[in-house]
């Protein structure tokens, strides 16, 4: 037993840098995209407001698998994508969607006083967006957003189903070779639980680092 | 010219009228101080003045040029508004001094160094200077009052807004922030005062406003007002905000008996 986790680990401990790749493309994707559509969901004029949260609905109210089905037998099918790409892009399209109504939350909880005092200076609403706001919503969306974060560190292990090399594919093939299931997806989970558990403690420092002294 | 004219102005919240037809005049060096009932629109009539709220009807023109016609750059023209609110309003996520200088920096285009310059003399004006680190969240009311003025009046504005800078606070720190409003009026700053500290008032204000649902009732000098009023409303609200004031500054002696 012993001997197996020394043989399985490093084997899937070289999918590590895959997996991590997938959820880092996905996260910083979905941030850029989540925060994009709650400015406009917050701010933007009545049909970009529906546009983004008709996207919202749809993308939280489908499966991702599905999305990354479509996306690599749909989508790859016109547009060459390789499936590390396929996979990442439809882990960010989903994650865009639910950092989307994270951050929106974020925003809405900042009190108005915020914006009209940056008007008031004579701050564009976009300047103000940048400067006041989003530093704000930022600090507020953290615990919600390493929960998001968690999240997508384990979904993508979806991207397996489309042959991307990271921990979970690795751990099948090893359960293939060995006929050590139980090693194999253990091992696995001990390495999910590992990475998940680093995320979140390395999210909580950062929060304390810029939390807001005394509010 | 004055530096403010207000023509004929109109705001609506769907069937509630709250500005009907408000017509004034701002000197420049003036200090005119707004009273009435809540609800009478004078927040209104600030947010109006610097088209934070869009009027339905009437003009306004400040500093010769009509600012309520289309194609007028509102940011331009607010930097040149200096305006403080009754919940100050600070930046939650920045310092006092990140407080003052984020207009220097983000608005005007001023170097860091100029900035913080200016930032940290605007907070010594407000007696500050060792606050400078400090979060709204470390500050007391009067404090972050007094943070907010500073960082209006480093965007050198040519007139101040004040809506109810006081209402806010605990009484026994109005104090220092009347203080800092009173030396502004001195050093020749314009301003338009929402407040019901009739001490204030009838020290300071060149005018005093009586304004009640969305009107101008009487206005004029305020011992005028106060002592001889011309409308049997504009006396009875002023009698009955100055026992409320009375009563309030005389609390703390009762209590120490
Ligand atoms: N954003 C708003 N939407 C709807 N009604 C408003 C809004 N702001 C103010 N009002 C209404 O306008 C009236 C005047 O309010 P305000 O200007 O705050 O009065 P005051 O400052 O004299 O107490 C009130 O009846 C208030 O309910
Ligand atoms: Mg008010």
């Amino acid at each position: 037993m012993l001997q197996g986790l020394i043989d399985v680990i490093p084997y899937l401990l070289q999918g590590t840098s895959v997996t991590l790749s997938v959820t880092l493309v996905a996260l910083s994707l979905g941030f850029t995209g989540g925060m994009f559509l709650a400015v406009m969901r917050v701010y933007g004029p009545p049909i970009i407001r529906r546009l983004a949260a008709g996207y919202s609905l749809v993308m939280r109210a489908v499966p991702v698998l599905l999305v990354i089905l479509i996306m690599s037998f749909v989508i790859s099918a016109i547009i060459n994508l390789p499936p590390f790409w396929a996979g990442s892009l439809s882990l960010a399209l989903a994650s865009s969607a639910y950092q989307s109504e994270i951050f929106r939350g974020a925003i809405i909880a900042i009190p108005k006083g915020q914006m009209v005092a940056a008007r008031a200076l004579g701050m564009g609403q976009p300047k103000a967006i940048l400067n006041v706001i989003m530093p704000q919503a930022i600090r507020n969306a953290i615990a919600p957003w390493s929960n998001e974060a968690a999240i997508i560190l384990k979904d993508s292990s979806l991207v397996y189903v489309l042959g991307v090399p990271e921990i979970l594919r690795r751990a099948q093939y090893y359960s293939a070779r060995s006929y050590e299931p139980f090693l194999a997806f253990g091992a696995a989970a001990l390495v999910y639980f590992t990475l998940t558990f680093l995320t979140n403690r390395g999210l909580d420092a950062l929060e304390n680092r810029i939390r807001i002294p005394y509010s | 010219m004055p530096l403010i004219q207000i023509k004929q102005l109109t705001k609506r919240y769907g069937e509630n009228v709250v500005l009907d037809g408000i017509s004034l005049d701002v000197d420049e060096g003036e200090v005119v101080v707004f009273v009435g009932p809540s609800g009478t629109g004078k927040t209104t009539l600030l947010y109006c003045t610097n088209l934070l709220v869009k009027p339905e009807g009437g003009e306004i023109w400040f500093d010769g040029q009509e600012i309520t016609t289309a194609g007028v750059d509102l940011n331009k023209v607010r930097q040149r508004m200096g305006m403080v609110f009754q919940e100050f309003n600070l930046f939650n996520h920045l310092t006092a001094l990140d407080n003052v200088r984020i207009g220097l920096t983000k608005v005007k285009g001023l170097s860091t160094q100029a900035a913080t310059e200016r930032a940290q003399r605007e907070l010594e004006q407000v007696g500050l200077s060792n606050r400078t680190g400090h979060y709204p969240g470390q500050l007391s009311g009067g404090q972050k009052q007094r943070v907010a003025i500073a960082r209006a009046l480093a965007m050198d504005p040519k007139i101040m807004l004040f809506d109810e800078p006081t209402s806010a606070l605990d009484p026994e720190l109005i104090g220092e922030v009347l203080d800092v409003m009173l030396r502004l009026a001195k050093e020749g700053m314009t301003m338009m005062v929402v407040t019901h500290e009739m001490g204030f008032a009838s020290e300071v204000a060149d005018r005093l406003v009586f304004m009640e649902a969305g009107r101008i009732v009487e206005q004029g000098p305020p011992q005028e007002l106060i002592h001889n009023p011309q409308v049997e409303r504009t006396g009875k609200f002023l009698g009955r905000i100055g026992k409320l004031h009375n009563s309030l500054s005389a609390a703390p002696e009762e209590s120490s008996l």
